[in-house]
């Protein structure tokens, strides 16, 4: 077997030598780790986007509310969060986080995979505000006569954005709340650099144990890309079937 | 007892968190993670702008072959592409600093983006212009390179100012290939103090909001101005 990093002077084009080998990944044990290390993307990138909506969803409704203080509070959740690496804050959560955290919680984490757990929070609150910035562009393209037309009904301020503006700012907000679900699972990749066993950590265990780093980095390139496929092709259907329909009815 | 947040371990460290070994040894810290992220914007200024053009080329055997490029980047993690230089660049070139594996992927990477930037700038100059241009009998390409381009880069700045502060933000992947910029410095402190992870990495994530808040500053003052300047 031919290491592919031969540490030896350069002889013409080495990657020559190398021959292909695509039966180590379509079967046997690093298939089951490809296959493995796609499963938990996946999971890691459900946990976490699911979790971002619901919290940008409340930093975008504090980030209009009428009282300053909480517009600030939102206004400096945002532009902290957005402005740091997300390896640093992986690196914080996973490293950092049991000095702030109560003890109850830094046990129930260690006990149920601190490694997983520290990724999915880190990843929550990166692309928190990222979401929360995008709904909060939906609710201003909702037109400004409808909420005084709701709190003239008598809806309170947060009555009328649960059940007149955010039903529809989150219809608007559908799409790029998809391709946010896709950096979550590029994203995600990070992950491994804390041992979390993802598609990428998978693909570099595979090269280390065969050497065999075109085959193993090409398959987890193709399970990027297919994902990307498919949701952006989600999207145009999206886009296409449910937002025309919409304003042409 | 220990205190809660001990600032010593910072201040201890703090020519290493900012240029690393520099004037004895090898540039790092926050000194090298601006080297990686102003030299791979200024290449990827460049590649954005020939993938770009590339991309609307009228030529189909030129236009899909590009944006496949571009749309292969676009869907992969920036961890892929660094993985992928890293094992491509000594098979192909023999032996490579880890610094220039790193320019390399991050501007690829970043190439696949501005390119959209710069598409987006040349869509925003109306059509009429590019008329205009080919009617007093410039060529095509004279009509982008003299006409359209000058307009469109001009509005594409606080953009691409934007993606320098996610070039920034990007040179923390470079901690992977062990280059030693400011993650890599972080973790290394943090693995010979062992106490203060919580202190290192806030204190890195402030260093790193610090430059990259003045450049989204930087961004929105410019884009204020090009909107003040379109109005009159």
């Amino acid at each position: 077997m031919q290491p592919l990093l031969n540490s030896g002077p350069p002889k013409g084009l080495p990657v020559l030598n190398y021959t292909f080998d695509w039966s180590i990944i379509t079967s046997g044990q690093y298939f089951d780790w490809l296959v493995s290390g796609l499963v938990t993307t996946l999971k890691l990138s459900a946990v976490s986007i699911v979790m971002a909506f619901l919290l940008g969803l409340l930093i975008a409704v504090m980030r209009m509310a009428h009282s300053k203080p909480i517009r600030w509070l939102a206004l400096a959740y945002l532009e902290f969060f957005r402005n740091t690496p997300l390896l640093v804050q992986i690196f914080f959560w996973y490293f950092g986080s049991y000095k702030i955290l109560p003890v109850f919680i830094n046990d129930w984490l260690n006990e149920t995979g601190f490694e997983f757990a520290a990724a999915a929070i880190a990843l929550t609150i990166y692309t928190s505000a990222f979401i929360a910035e995008d709904i909060r562009s939906g609710v201003l393209s909702i037109p400004r006569e409808q909420m005084e037309a709701a709190r003239s009904a008598g809806f309170s301020y947060l009555r009328s954005m649960q059940y007149i503006i955010l039903p529809q700012a989150v219809r608007i907000t559908i799409p790029p709340l998809v391709n946010q679900f896709l950096n979550v699972a590029k994203n995600s990749s990070l992950a491994m650099t804390i041992g979390v066993m993802e598609m990428t950590y998978q693909a570099r265990q595979v090269e280390s144990y065969t050497f065999k780093g075109f085959e193993a980095f090409t398959a987890a390139t193709v399970v990027y890309l297919a994902l990307s496929i498919i949701i952006t092709v989600l999207v145009n259907v999206y886009n296409e079937k449910v937002l025309n329909a919409h304003k042409a009815a | 007892m220990e205190q809660f947040f001990n600032i010593s371990v910072i201040s201890d460290n703090f020519t290493y968190f900012m240029i690393g070994r520099f004037p004895h040894g090898p540039l790092g810290g926050v000194g090298l993670t601006l080297y990686l992220a102003v030299i791979s914007c200024i290449l990827s200024f460049f590649g954005g702008l020939i993938l770009g053009l590339l991309s609307i080329s009228r030529m189909s055997i030129i236009r899909y072959p590009a944006l496949a490029f571009i749309n292969l980047i676009r869907g992969m993690p920036l961890l892929m592409v660094i993985f992928w230089m890293y094992f491509l660049m000594p098979a192909l070139f023999g032996k490579v600093a880890e610094n220039n594996t790193v320019i390399m992927a991050l501007t690829l990477f970043t190439s696949a983006y501005m390119s959209r930037i710069v598409v987006a700038g040349i869509d925003g100059i109306p059509k009429g212009q590019t008329e205009a241009a080919i009617s007093t009998g410039l060529t095509h390409w004279q009509a982008m390179r003299y006409i359209v381009l000058p307009q469109g880069l001009r509005n594409m700045i606080p953009s691409f100012v934007n993606q320098f502060v996610s070039l920034i933000k990007d040179t923390s992947l470079a901690f992977i290939v062990g280059v030693s910029e400011l993650t890599h410095v972080a973790t290394q402190i943090n693995n010979r103090t062992m106490a203060f992870p919580t202190e290192i990495f806030v204190f890195i994530a402030v260093v790193y909001f610090i430059l990259c808040y003045a450049f989204t500053s930087l961004s929105r003052w410019l884009e204020g101005r090009l909107a003040w300047r379109k109005a009159i």
